[in-house]
């Protein structure tokens, strides 16, 4: 079973992402959301219909943005945008308008009669968002939408995204970077084994599993003895202990006072410690 | 698990999917019609001049006459069986165009359908192209010759259902090499294509007659384009009609079966 029992709801207008280690159900939950995969049971609705009996209509609202890229090798990126919007019954002129516009919206207008081989990595995920937007859709699903992606295409995505946002679109993606569903979501919950653990806004979860900060001390016996007599709960990683804390300060000054530290750092806690914490450090396949 | 065969939801979309692929097929128009071309006159000339200067006639029929219905048949087999399999099988798993197709309001079932019918398309082109270079030759007999054409379509679909099938099934595409070896080349040769059945141990003729589709499709193309009608056509057609129904249907669902997940 690739879900378990799930239970999420999203607003109009948010960035809603999903979170979690390989094999803990994201794609699963996308495909289900995007008609694709059944459900076994359970109640699906996606602009209040069930897409086991609407499936067109649910499909004919949404754009997506799929993990692996699979644009029309056949087709220029024009003819990949053009003969998309056929399989949304968008009349020819209004389709060659809206396509000038998105290739035009992801930098792409000059590219327009170029292959969609002869495209780097970064274009031809912008080609993808291009493509999910075709339709004008109501929402838009992105799985991995920046994976692979150098920082400066990264960036151009997250800008695309964004002003999305803004002109009132409702996202939902998942994605593997912490920092980007920190940056990106309004919302989100972290998913593993196919059931979701949290679900927030990403500073309210990072308050509430982690605290403010994260003190990285270098890992020594000392150290850990002192911790265990001043009663400070703390985690080892590999060659560094981390101590999740709301006051840097306090910890920092107990550490210098009574432990004798190595090397230490301070830093804001992130969304990152957060994911660690509830899913483990253990390796997913 | 939906059975397996289960009617399945086909829309008019399929149709959308049919014309994606006719689109790319005229943008590279020149390697598409090159083949049926050169293979006509191949044929033609190999086998019809070749062996038809020993063999002049069978059973009063001139030889050249005789294969000339072969030709079409065949070309319906092989445009519309490796149009499903390596084609299909190539947009399926390389090129993940079905799943890109399938986040549109075209389902699973609508996309195998236009495949399907683009597979009969393309048996249907063949004939066109291969059609006036049989009668330049003067080989088969106009009017009644152009039956060819909208019959290769029916004989299209169902090479393209059972094409399809193999394609739901293959775990890789070399495993499509199978089939076309084991059952698309000796068809070709064993289905009274350039020696009448009625040369074959009976056993053979009716296997024969019972399970290879280009016996049917080359019977009813003889009788087109010599022309020589009998009753028999009935037998043919319906024959055609029945496992064409069942294999497209068969290949739908078990594409579903394949791609859903």
């Amino acid at each position: 079973m690739a879900v378990d029992g799930i239970h999420f709801e999203v607003r109009k207008g948010e960035i809603f992402g999903f979170l979690g280690p390989n094999g803990a159900g994201k794609t699963t939950t996308m495909k289900m959301i995007t008609c694709v995969s059944p459900r076994t049971s359970g109640t699906l609705r996606v602009f209040g219909m069930d897409p086991d009996k609407n499936p067109a209509e649910i499909k004919g609202r949404l754009g997506v943005v799929p993990q692996e890229t699979n644009l029309d090798p056949d087709f220029t990126c024009f003819g990949n945008l053009f003969s998309y919007s056929r399989y949304f019954d968008i009349p020819a002129e209004e389709a060659t308008k809206r396509v000038d516009e998105l290739l035009v919206f992801v930098q792409l207008q000059e590219k327009q009669d170029v292959a969609v081989e002869k495209l780097s990595g970064g274009m031809k995920r912008r080609l993808i968002l291009a493509r999910a937007l075709i339709n004008n859709p109501d929402l838009l699903i992105l799985d991995e939408p920046t994976i692979g992606l150098d920082p400066q295409a990264r960036h151009l995505i997250w800008e695309k995204l964004r002003s999305l946002q803004t002109q009132g679109n409702t996202i939902v993606m998942t994605t593997h970077y912490l920092d980007e569903a920190a940056r990106l979501c309004d919302r989100l919950v972290i998913m593993d084994n196919g059931k979701i653990l949290v679900e927030g806004a990403p500073a309210d979860l990072v308050k509430q599993h982690v605290g403010q900060e994260m003190v990285e001390v270098e890992k020594s016996a000392e150290v850990i003895a002192c911790l265990t007599d001043m009663r400070i709960p703390f985690e080892e990683t590999g060659d560094t202990i981390q101590i999740a804390t709301d006051s840097s300060r306090e910890i920092a000054r107990i550490l210098l006072e009574k432990c004798t530290p190595g090397k230490f750092t301070t830093r804001p806690a992130t969304l990152e410690d957060v994911f660690l914490k509830l899913t483990g450090r253990t390796l997913r396949e | 698990m939906p059975s397996l065969i289960s009617y399945p939801r086909i829309t008019r979309r399929a149709g959308k999917v049919w014309h994606r692929n006719m689109v790319v097929f005229i943008r590279t128009w020149l390697v598409n019609f090159f083949p049926p071309l050169v293979e006509a006159l191949l044929y033609l000339f190999a086998i019809g001049l070749g062996i038809g200067s020993y063999v002049h006639d069978i059973n009063g029929i001139p030889y050249v006459n005789f294969i000339a219905p072969a030709i079409l048949a065949i070309a319906v087999m092989n445009s519309a069986f490796f149009e499903c399999t390596y084609g299909s099988y190539v947009r399926m798993y390389y090129q993940k165009s079905f799943d890109a197709m399938i986040a549109t309001p075209l389902s699973i079932e609508d996309v195998i359908a236009g495949e399907l019918l683009w597979g009969a398309t393309r048996a249907v082109i063949y004939v066109i192209i291969m059609l006036p270079v049989l009668a330049a030759f003067g080989v088969i007999s106009l009017p009644l010759a152009l039956f060819a054409i909208p019959f290769g379509f029916l004989g299209g679909l169902m090479l393209a259902g059972i094409a399809m099938c193999f394609t739901a099934i293959s775990p890789g595409i070399d495993t499509l090499n199978y089939p076309s070896f084991l059952f698309i080349t000796p068809m070709a040769l064993f289905s009274g294509t350039f020696f009448p059945l009625t040369l074959m141990p009976v056993v053979l003729q009716y296997i024969a007659f019972a399970v290879l589709p280009l016996t049917h499709l080359v019977a009813i193309m003889r009788m087109f384009t010599l022309p020589s009608f009998s009753w028999l056509i009935l037998v043919h057609f319906a024959w055609i009609v029945v496992v064409t129904a069942f294999f497209c249907l068969l290949s739908i669902n078990l594409m579903k079966r394949r791609l859903i997940v």
